[in-house]
């Protein structure tokens, strides 16, 4: 019959598609979410950073303990009172469209950061005036006001260079087809599929490089990208949650490494933005007694299998720059039934808006019923993300559950969130001399001195509280046993020289 | 009435249906709360930022205002771009809708193996065990929830067994193999709930026409069982059949949204929802407008099939 034989010709066909040995190493990567735009200067999402190391060298780097390195930049100094910071750069780096590194490519890239509308790295280095090229191979940072953390922010995106000529030709476009210095060429994305890479041959530590091909694959649903981990079809998945540990950790072709990560998860409490803020902005000691009576470590054992880290100041337990003559306050439902009681409010009511995620909603459940016992009733609004945080910036809340993803710098953990005029300051708390601090602390050069500054602003901080925070989550990396060479970094990006895969 | 004129009217209907579907996307959307250019800013809580996306995506422009921009570009094939990738719809669009396409090919195919037979023997041998066999199949196809059979499928086909890759998506031009491969357990999820309906469609349309006078004649012929059933009862029901299924079709290409979500293939329904959460305004827009006229046509398509089936519709000449 005509039928079988078209379907014995298709079959055929099929079969005889066999796929082409090769000996190219491929390694796969899970996202858990969809990169945006491939645009350093534009590029906001979280996990957009995980794919900019593979194509986009940084200036700087920072190392698993938050030290700076050299990456295409081999050094920096500061100069004229902090006013100016002189950078050397590496010779004999090559774009991947074979356009030379040099000082000219890092002042087009800066000035690009500063002047594109809807830049999202002008906040971060908006200080600096103006770029001179030295030479070939320096280039000079103008600033207005010293600025200590500036070299911590050449260490993502603010810092990565793209080609000019790229650049000029993609205009707009640029996002869809990146043309960096890394170790890794652009090669194709599939529109919310698969981003491929592969190893650009005249990388500068070509040495270092040991996979051929790199592919990012989002897989929203952790379920199926855990299932995809464990079929092979995934060599790593980027930020395991806790509760698939057991999972990973039972199957013996699979490794997970953790890191505690540099941000961390909070309350903002509204205390003068809008008429919202009366609330719990009237008296400290309202804030105070929900902070006591708050159990983390049970919610964390209860919620999280344990796997996170209590937090209460704006850098996590194991940074230098935490203040260890506070630590994380025991829950004490007595001594907050009494600030309530001194406050006048000893049934304060509040309501604390928090998304539509498991791990969130099961920990706001937890704090509900430890609140309950200290006489708060805290109501539970469910809000969609960006529901939520419009109406955090518009004052429509009392409290909120985000998270902050950290900076290696700790400024970068709390300026922008305190400070009277910072842009994240949804609390709106305003405290002249905490901003006095904080500004002392990003011109201070000196590391023991910028402690003491920060040690000052965490103790006013946890009288005030303008914000509660929480714990610090750990970044889990899962991946199989044939990948060698890899360690985890606080920032959760993967760095892709020195994988190996067998 | 000749079929060029039925079809003529049918696509000039076409074009106020765009248009109010058109308006209905674009209110809705507006209805959503949250600020998109928050959306798009994130983390970053740069007011400078926010205004400069809020200008730069006309978000400040009265509503109808954005309207009138947007749908005089689509008029002119440009629908806009996507704010949070800046890759323009329309490529967008293209890139996914062979995806989308296969997709519910694949599926439907799959629809229509289990769902024909089964509603054919449901009708034949009604009553008996084997009918009552076909009915459970066709409702548990219905029933079960297609994240929970499709992760279910992961775990046994690509965990355990290994036969098959977990997700991902290959263009069929790459590598043939691979994409059969890839789009083998999704389109066994789409079809198992697909091939319910068309069950019960082919069960009803059956057992209208085995009581037909002209099969009774056909019996009494001694036509055999089984020439009775297959050429003159089933090509008599497979009419209505064939109308049903092009609107479950038209469904299908609208994109299955959590289907795509756990075995990542990259088609309309993971873009839709993408964009909804994004609040990436014009891809939303983009693939609604696409999905109602390929639902249109798909039903014209589908009239159009029954006109030609069936001397009856076409009237007198």
């Amino acid at each position: 019959m005509r039928w079988t034989r078209i379907l014995t010709a298709f079959l055929v066909l099929v079969l005889l598609q066999a796929g082409v040995a090769s000996a190219q190493t491929v390694l796969r990567i899970g996202l858990n979410d969809d990169p945006d735009a491939l645009d350093p200067t534009i590029s906001r999402a979280y996990v957009g950073r995980l794919v900019f190391a593979a194509f986009c060298d940084k200036l700087f780097d920072v190392t698993p303990d938050l030290k700076i390195v050299p990456q295409l930049a081999t050094g920096y100094e500061w100069t004229a009172g902090g006013r100016s910071v002189v950078i050397k750069l590496r010779p004999g780096v090559k774009f991947h469209d074979g356009e030379p590194f040099n000082a000219e490519a890092v002042r087009f890239n800066i000035e690009r950061h500063l002047s594109t509308p809807g830049s999202f790295r002008k906040s971060e280095i908006g200080e600096i005036k103006s770029v001179d090229v030295v030479n070939d191979l320096t280039v000079r940072f103008n600033l207005a006001e010293p600025l200590v953390p500036l070299i911590a922010a050449l260490t993502d995106r603010a810092g990565m260079m793209i080609s000019p000529k790229a650049a000029r030709e993609l205009g707009d476009r640029f996002g869809t087809r990146p043309v960096c210095a890394g170790p890794f060429k652009f090669v194709e994305r599939v529109a919310q599929g698969k981003i491929v890479g592969e190893k650009f041959a005249d990388y500068w530590d070509k040495a270092n490089v040991h996979v051929d091909r790199i592919e990012f694959v989002p897989i929203i649903d952790s379920t199926a990208r855990l299932a995809n981990l464990r079929s092979g079809d995934l060599d790593m998945i980027e930020r395991v949650s806790p509760t698939d540990l057991a999972q990973v950790r039972s199957d013996p072709k699979l490794k997970v490494v953790s890191v505690p990560e540099l941000g961390y998860q909070m309350l903002p409490l509204n205390l003068n933005n809008g008429p919202r803020g009366k609330v719990l902005g009237a008296d400290p000691r309202l804030r105070q007694a929900i902070d006591l009576a708050i159990d983390r470590e049970t919610i964390i054992k209860t919620v999280f299998n344990n796997e996170y880290i209590p937090g209460n100041q704006f850098v996590s337990p194991v940074s230098p720059f935490y203040n260890a003559k506070f630590p994380v306050k025991k829950r004490d439902v007595a001594r907050a039934r009494q600030l309530l009681r001194e406050a006048g409010q000893p049934n304060l009511a509040f309501t604390l808006i928090v998304p539509p995620e498991r791990d969130r909603q099961e920990a706001a459940l937890v704090i509900q019923a430890m609140l309950a016992e200290a006489g708060i009733t805290m109501t539970i609004q469910t809000q969609e993300n960006v529901t939520m945080l419009t109406a955090g910036r518009k004052g429509d809340f009392e409290a909120y559950f985000t998270f902050w993803s950290g900076r290696p710098d700790p400024d970068g953990n709390i300026f922008t969130f305190t400070t009277c005029n910072g842009a994240q300051n949804d609390s709106k708390y305003c405290n002249h001399d905490i901003d006095g601090i904080l500004t002392r602390a990003r011109h201070e050069p000196d590391a023991a001195e910028r402690k003491k500054l920060y040690d000052q602003t965490t103790e006013i901080m946890l009288r005030d509280l303008p914000r509660l925070i929480l714990w610090h989550r750990r970044i889990f990396t899962g991946h199989t046993i044939r990948l060698q060479g890899f360690t985890p970094h606080p920032d959760g990006i993967i760095r892709l020289k020195g994988l190996k895969l067998s | 009435m000749t079929l060029p004129r039925y079809v003529g009217q049918r696509l000039v209907v076409l074009v106020p249906t765009l248009f109010f579907v058109s308006v209905m996307i674009f209110g809705l959307q507006q209805l959503l709360p949250g600020d998109a250019a928050v959306a798009l800013a994130g983390e970053e809580h740069d007011p400078a930022v926010v205004a400069a996306i809020r200008q730069k995506y006309n978000l400040d422009r009265p509503v109808p205002v954005q309207y009138a921009i947007w749908i005089g570009k689509v008029v002119r094939g440009d629908f806009g771009e996507s704010m949070r990738n800046r890759i323009p719809v329309a490529e967008l669009l293209a890139a996914k809708l062979p995806v989308t396409v296969e997709l519910a090919v694949c599926s439907m195919a799959i629809a229509l193996l289990i769902g024909i037979p089964a509603g054919v023997i449901a009708a034949v041998k009604q009553g008996r065990p084997v009918a009552v066999a076909a009915n459970v199949l066709a409702l548990s196809g219905l029933s079960v929830p297609h994240f929970w059979l499709g992760i279910m499928l992961i775990l046994l086909f690509a965990v355990h067994l290994g036969w098959l890759p977990a997700s991902g998506y290959v263009a069929p031009w790459e590598d043939l193999r691979r994409n059969l491969a890839t789009i083998a357990l999704p389109s066994f999820v789409l079809g198992t709930g697909v091939g319910g309906v068309m069950m019960r469609h082919t069960r009803g349309a059956m057992v209208e026409t085995l009581g037909a006078d002209y099969v009774r004649t056909a019996r009494s012929k001694s036509v055999t069982e089984r020439m009775v059933v297959l050429k003159h009862a089933l090509r008599n029901a497979l009419i209505p059949v064939v109308t049903l299924g092009a609107i479950e079709f038209g469904r299908l290409l609208s994109g299955a949204v959590l289907t795509e979500q756990i075995f990542a293939i990259p088609g309309f329904g993971k873009m839709l929802v993408d964009g909804v959460f994004n609040r990436d305004y014009a891809v939303v827009q983009g693939v609604v407008l696409v999905s109602a006229a390929l639902y249109v046509l798909l039903n014209l398509a589908g009239d159009v099939l029954a006109f030609l089936v069936n001397p009856r519709l076409r009237g007198t000449t």
